[in-house]
């Protein structure tokens, strides 16, 4: 599996590129739009109840990843709107930033979707999002008693995920 | 590293208003970039419910593999936005440029009928204009 190059968490975290505030939330979705994980830092305002608020999230970025397939100015066939793309296939957008956040996307070649909510002014989170993705390899896929497909209970996973992202904060 | 490859105008309601491709590669046929432009508005308005702080107006720039996306929304609600080459710099001022060729060439025009498609003549030059001038300082850099 060289999708990332390594099987082990690479021994150095990619250096810090935010400063200020911490991440505001973190989710990982599979490729069902089952929400894997959620994680909260920093939310002030909650607009929609948890599983609406996971359905309008992975419901955002199945829209916006057809919509950059669709808009690829580099692809030459274009047909096909609204079928759902192969994970890495076609074009695929990695972060989008509004006035108040910040939100970097990875997705695996299975299909995991790994989604950091940061502050504005952050910096290209993508390094930290495959650091994030051995985080999840190591503590959550190898774990014997966790079933895949259903939420992630790891404590490891959520301790050592929470001193990665203070720290890139 | 200034390739524009479209520009888009959408209303308040979501409907396309004005479309101009710069190059083969930015190229849409009509009903496509209809679909893009209400894909876009709704996209838009969706992140806004999901901001964990209050006080967000919406997708600002949307970075991708091969392009990025520049929005500018004005205060009543008519968002411009430019597809252009990853990493193109400046693509807010001009936004903000073409937003006021807009006020000057088309919401001035006695004929123009809000909300309508564009079909302003002086608009277009200037536009063309605009976007040359952005073109020319940047590959002079």
């Amino acid at each position: 599996m060289q999708f990332f190059g390594g099987s082990e968490i690479s021994p150095s975290p990619p250096a810090p590129t935010a400063t200020g505030n911490n991440a505001h939330m973190m989710y990982v979705f599979n490729r069902d739009g089952v929400c894997l994980f959620y994680r909260e830092w920093n939310r002030p305002l909650h607009t929609l109840n948890p599983p609406q608020d996971h359905k309008l999230m992975f419901g955002l970025l199945f829209s916006l990843k057809s919509l950059t397939a669709k808009m690829d100015p580099t692809s030459a066939e274009k047909g096909n709107r609204g079928v759902p793309q192969l994970p890495g296939q076609g074009c695929s957008f990695h972060s989008f930033r509004t006035n108040t956040y910040k939100l970097s996307f990875l997705e695996s070649p299975s299909g995991i979707k790994i989604i950091l909510v940061t502050h504005p002014r952050t910096g290209d989170l993508r390094n930290s999002l495959k650091y994030i993705y051995n985080l999840y390899v190591e503590y959550v896929v190898k774990n014997p008693l966790y079933a895949p497909g259903t939420p992630i209970r790891c404590e490891l996973f959520n301790t050592t995920l929470d001193q990665y992202v203070r720290s890139i904060a | 590293m200034a390739a524009i490859y479209s520009l888009y105008i959408i209303n308040k309601s979501g409907g396309l208003i004005f479309y101009k491709d710069y190059g083969s590669k930015g190229r849409m046929d009509t009903n496509d970039s209809l679909r893009v432009a209400s894909l876009w508005h709704s996209m838009h308005a969706i992140s806004q419910q999901l901001s964990p702080t209050t006080g967000c107006s919406g997708i600002e720039l949307l970075e991708a593999d091969t392009f990025d996306l520049h929005c500018f929304q004005s205060l009543t609600g008519t968002k411009f936005f430019v597809v252009c080459e990853p990493g193109t710099q400046h693509m807010e001022a001009l936004l903000k440029v073409i937003y006021e060729l807009y006020t000057d060439y088309v919401l001035k025009n006695p004929f123009y009928e809000m909300e309508m498609p564009i079909r302003c003549e002086l608009f277009d030059i200037n536009l063309t204009q605009a976007i040359q001038k952005d073109r020319v300082a940047l590959l002079g850099r």
